[in-house]
C-alpha cells in the first residue's frame, strides 16, 4: 500500500474536522423536509467523494477516534465511548464504513466524477453502509424486531437523500474548482 | 547567500517564473510585485517546498533538488496566514512540532521552546488553544515555531497582510531585529523601504532589482 | 468544548491520562447496565463532586451541559411519553452523566496528553501496519482545524446573509469546501517547511 503523504495526512484531518464542524452547527433546513438530524451524514459523503475510499474511511476513523476519546462531536454534543454502546452507536460506527464505501463507488461507478455517478455514490454508499450497520444495531440494542427498526429508520431515508444530492453536488463543485485535489 | 540560476516553474501548461537569476547576499531584501507575479512561487522554491522545472536553487551551495532536508534546516518559512501554519492545538506543542521533527532530546525541546516563547512574550499563553489568541499574536507564534528552528534565513511571504496597523509595526519589529537573513515579501512599501535591496517581480520576470527607493519607484510607476 | 484544558492544582488533573480514558471507558460502558434514575441521580452528584475535586467552575460544568439541554429535554419527554418517567429521567440522566464524565476527562487533560496516551495505545497496532506518529499527528491536526472551521463557517454564513442568502446547505459547503481544499495546501506546505518527513 502506498504511504500516506503529507498532503493525504492533511486531508484525512481536513474532513474530519468538517465532520465535526457539520455536527457542531446549528442543522441546516434543507429543502422542502424538516430534517431532524444535521448534516454530519452529508460530511461523511463529502469525505468519501472528494477523498476516495481509503482516505475518506481513514479520515471518518479518525473522527471516530475523537468521538471515542471523549470529545462530544458527534451531532447533538455526544461523545465518548458511551455513544458506541447506545442504539445509534451502529449509525456513527457505519460512518467509516460509509465514507469508504462511497470513494469505492465514486471510483468505480460509469462516468466518473459526474453529478449522477456522484450521486448514486453518495446515497447507496452513504445511506447504504450506514445504515446496514445502523439497523441491526439498533435493533440488538433496544430489542426492537429487525423489521420495526428498519422501518423506523425510514422516515429519514428522504432526508438522507437530500443530502446525498447537496453532497454530491458540492463533491462535483469542488472537483471541478480544485482538481488539483481530485488528481489523487 | 541563495542564488537562482535560470529558474523557471510552470503550474501546467502555464508558466509562471520565467528564468530568475538572482543572487541574494544582502541581509535584508524584499520582494515586491502585484497579486499573480509569482513572488510565493518563488519563495516556494527557497526551501524546496517547490523544485524548479528549469535551473538550480542553491542556498549556501546546497542544492534544493538534491539537498532537500539541510536547506530545509537553514531556511525558515513564515506564511501570509498564520491559520494555515499553526499545526498543533496549543501553543506550546505547536512551538515543539519542527524541534520534534529534528529528533531532538526532549529536555532541550522544552528549553528551547521556553525561551522562544519568553523572547515573544507568549510564555504566559503556553497552554492556550492557538484559535483564542488575536491576529497578531498567532503570527507571532508562527514566527516563534519557525525561529526556534534556528534557521540561518527566514523567507517571510506577506507575513502583515492580514494584519491591522499596531500589530503589523509589531510584527515589522520583530522582523526588523532578527540577527538572522531575511527575506521579505510584501505589499507594505514602509516595511519594504527598510530592506537594503528590493526586488520588483513582473509576470515571472525580474524587473527591477535596486535601492528601494529606486526600486520602489519603479515599481510604482509600473502599477499606475 | 475543544481545547478548552483549564489548568488546576488538582488530584483528578494528576491522574494518569491513561487511566482517565479507560476510567471513561469502563464508566460509559458500565452505565448502560444501569436503568435506575435514583442510582443515575447518586451517579451525577457524584460526577459534581468530581468537577469540584478537580477545582473546576460552575460555568465549566454549565457550559458543558447547556448546548445538550434541549436534546435531553426531549429525550425525557419521548421517553417518559412512551415508557413512564423513571426511564425518562433515567435516559437522560445518562446522557447527562455520560458528557458530563467526558468533558470532565476533556477539561482535566491536555490534548496533548489525550493524544499522547492515544498514541501510546496505537503502537500495539504498529504489527498491523498502523503508524501510530501519523495518527497523532493527523488527531492533532483536526483538533487544530475544527475552531478554525468553525471560525469559516460563521464568516461564509455572515457573507450570505449581507447577500440576502438566508441558510441553505449548498451555500455553505461548496465555499467551505473551496476554501479548506486551499488551506489543506498550505498547511501540508508548513508541515513540510518544519522539516516534518511522512517517510
Ligand atoms: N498550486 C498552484 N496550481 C496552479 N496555479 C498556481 C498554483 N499556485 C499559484 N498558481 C498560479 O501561479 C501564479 C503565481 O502565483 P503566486 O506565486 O502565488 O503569486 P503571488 O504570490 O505573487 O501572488 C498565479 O497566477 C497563481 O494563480
Ligand atoms: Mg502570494
Amino acid at each position: 500500500m502506498k504511504p500516506l503523504t503529507t498532503r493525504d495526512l492533511v486531508h484525512c484531518a481536513l474532513f474530519a474536522a468538517i465532520v465535526a464542524v457539520l455536527g457542531l452547527v446549528p442543522p441546516i433546513p434543507l429543502g422542502f423536509l424538516p430534517v431532524p438530524i444535521t448534516a454530519q451524514l452529508m460530511g461523511v459523503m463529502l469525505a468519501g467523494a472528494v477523498l476516495g475510499a481509503r482516505l475518506g474511511g481513514l479520515s471518518l476513523l479518525l473522527f471516530l477516534l475523537l468521538v471515542a476519546a471523549g470529545l462530544p462531536l458527534l451531532s447533538g454534543g455526544r461523545g465518548g465511548f458511551g455513544v458506541f454502546l447506545g442504539p445509534t452507536g451502529g449509525f456513527a460506527i457505519g460512518f467509516a464504513l460509509a465514507a469508504f464505501t462511497v470513494g469505492w463507488l465514486a471510483e468505480r461507478l460509469p462516468r466518473r466524477g459526474s453529478l449522477p455517478s456522484l450521486f448514486v455514490a453518495c446515497a447507496l454508499g452513504g445511506i447504504g453502509a450506514d445504515y446496514a450497520l445502523g439497523i441491526p444495531w439498533l435493533s440488538m440494542v433496544s430489542g426492537l424486531p429487525l423489521e420495526k427498526a428498519a422501518l423506523g429508520s425510514l422516515t429519514f431515508i428522504p432526508g438522507d437523500l437530500i443530502k446525498a444530492g447537496v453532497a454530491a453536488f458540492a463533491a462535483a463543485t469542488v472537483k471541478r474548482a480544485y482538481p488539483l485535489a481530485a488528481a489523487h | 547567500m541563495i542564488e537562482l540560476r535560470n529558474v523557471r516553474h510552470r503550474y501546467g501548461e502555464r508558466e509562471v517564473l520565467r528564468g530568475i537569476d538572482l543572487t541574494l547576499a544582502e541581509r535584508r531584501v524584499a520582494i515586491v510585485g502585484s497579486n499573480g507575479s509569482g513572488k510565493s512561487t518563488l519563495a516556494r522554491l527557497l526551501n524546496g517546498l517547490l523544485l524548479p522545472d528549469e535551473g538550480r536553487v542553491l542556498v549556501d551551495g546546497l542544492d534544493t533538488r538534491s539537498d532537500a532536508r539541510a536547506v530545509r534546516r537553514k531556511v525558515g518559512f513564515v506564511f501570509q496566514d498564520p491559520d494555515v501554519q499553526i499545526v498543533y492545538p496549543t501553543v506550546a506543542e505547536d512551538i515543539a512540532f519542527g524541534l520534534k521533527n529534528l529528533r531532538l532530546p526532549r529536555d532541550e525541546i522544552a528549553r528551547r521552546v521556553d525561551a522562544v516563547m519568553a523572547r515573544f512574550g507568549l510564555t504566559e499563553h503556553r497552554d492556550w488553544p492557538a484559535h483564542r489568541l488575536s491576529g497578531g499574536q498567532k503570527q507571532l507564534l508562527a514566527i516563534a515555531s519557525v525561529l526556534v528552528l534556528d534557521p540561518a534565513y527566514v523567507v517571510f511571504d506577506e507575513p502583515t497582510t492580514l494584519l491591522d496597523l499596531r500589530n503589523r509595526r509589531r510584527i515589522a519589529g520583530v522582523i526588523r531585529d532578527l540577527p538572522q537573513t531575511a527575506l521579505l515579501i510584501s505589499h507594505d512599501l514602509d516595511l519594504v523601504a527598510e530592506a537594503e535591496r528590493v526586488i520588483v517581480l513582473d509576470e515571472g520576470r525580474v524587473v527591477a532589482d535596486d535601492a528601494p527607493a529606486a526600486a520602489i519607484a519603479a515599481y510604482v510607476a509600473r502599477m499606475g | 468544548m475543544l481545547g478548552l484544558y483549564l489548568h488546576r492544582d488538582s488530584p483528578v488533573h494528576a491522574f494518569p491520562v491513561g487511566w482517565k480514558l479507560a476510567a471513561l471507558a469502563v464508566a460509559a460502558t458500565g452505565l448502560f447496565f444501569v436503568s435506575n434514575p435514583v442510582a443515575i441521580g447518586a451517579a451525577l452528584v457524584g460526577a459534581l463532586g468530581l468537577f469540584a475535586l478537580a477545582r473546576l467552575p460552575l460555568g465549566a460544568v454549565l457550559g458543558q451541559i447547556r448546548p445538550l439541554l434541549p436534546v435531553l429535554v426531549l429525550l425525557f419527554a419521548v421517553q417518559a411519553a412512551f415508557a413512564g418517567w423513571e426511564t425518562g429521567a433515567a435516559t437522560a440522566g445518562r446522557l447527562a452523566l455520560l458528557v458530563l464524565l467526558a468533558s470532565l476527562v476533556t477539561l482535566t487533560t491536555r490534548a496533548s496528553d489525550t493524544i499522547d496516551a492515544l498514541e501510546r495505545g496505537l503502537g500495539w497496532l504498529r504489527p498491523l501496519g498502523v503508524n501510530a506518529g501519523k495518527v497523532s499527528l493527523m488527531l492533532a491536526l483536526t483538533i487544530r482545524l475544527i475552531p478554525v472551521l468553525l471560525d469559516l463557517v460563521q464568516e461564509i454564513r455572515m457573507a450570505q446573509r449581507a447577500r440576502g442568502v438566508e441558510r441553505s446547505a449548498l451555500a455553505l459547503l461548496v465555499p467551505l469546501l473551496v476554501k479548506t481544499m486551499r488551506m489543506a495546501d498550505h498547511l501540508s506546505d508548513a508541515l513540510e517547511a518544519r522539516g516534518y518527513d511522512p517517510r
